[in-house]
């Protein structure tokens, strides 16, 4: 059953990256790229612990704290300098 | 009433699949969301769901797997930790992305902040321009 499940997830997992991949390239500011980078994180953090969980171990959980202050220190640095350099609104 | 060891197993088992599945499926939501929903706010909304739910769904697995008590203090302080840095940053992306004007005001139903912003322009802009009469006002 294990083996299905890390299947499942992997797909599901990989859709999830690649959709946030898009918005990273896409997005049309720099709080949306922020914010797709911090949902990325989220899933390579989802990642481990499925390692963890499937494979039995706990290796991965200081990755996991390290990679969500990893996170948190980049998301609040970029939102704390980001600058209104457009004129218009509504641009989003 | 002694239920043998195999059956506790494949409950647990189960139990955690379920877990790991669910888990897995928040961080397609959010993906999702980030690409469709139409702005910042919006965004980030949906990109707080494998952060939290996600996070914690799959440390309880994670737990239910090792079958181990102390592996859960561990744990519970993971998740704590994220508890308590998430809000924090989606704070800050939230007011700079107010402040900056990455949203649709038409979708907010209540903007409590336009006040406060407001304000704090009119006195920025009070105590611009020549600094003499009005500067005493704000010592």
């Amino acid at each position: 059953m294990m083996e299905l499940v890390l299947t499942v997830t992997a797909v599901v997992l990989s859709l999830a990256a690649a959709g946030a991949i898009v918005r990273i390239a896409r997005g049309p500011s720099l709080l949306d790229r922020v914010l797709a980078a911090d949902v990325l994180l989220a899933i390579l953090g989802a990642a481990l612990c499925i390692d963890m969980a499937v494979n039995r171990h706990l290796n991965n959980l200081m990755l996991l704290v390290a990679v969500s202050i990893i996170g948190f220190i980049g998301s609040v640095t970029v939102a704390r300098f980001v600058a209104d350099r457009r004129g218009q609104t509504n641009e989003s | 009433m002694n239920p043998d060891a195999s059956t506790v197993d494949t409950v647990i088992d189960a139990v955690s699949a379920v877990f790991m599945i669910v888990g897995a499926v928040m961080s397609l939501a959010a993906a999702i969301g980030l690409l469709r929903f139409p702005d910042l706010m919006s965004r980030m909304h949906s990109a707080t769901k494998p952060q939290v739910l996600g996070l914690f769904l799959l440390l309880a697995a994670v737990g239910l797997q090792l079958r181990t008590w102390w592996v859960w203090p561990v744990l519970v302080v993971a998740w704590i930790f994220q508890l308590l840095t998430v809000p924090v940053s989606a704070h800050m992306v939230g007011r700079a992305g107010y402040r900056t004007k990455h949203l649709h005001k038409e979708l907010l139903s209540s903007d409590e902040l336009e006040a406060v912003v407001l304000k704090a322009a009119q006195a920025a802009k009070d105590a611009e321009p020549d600094g003499g009469a009005s500067d005493s006002i704000d010592r």
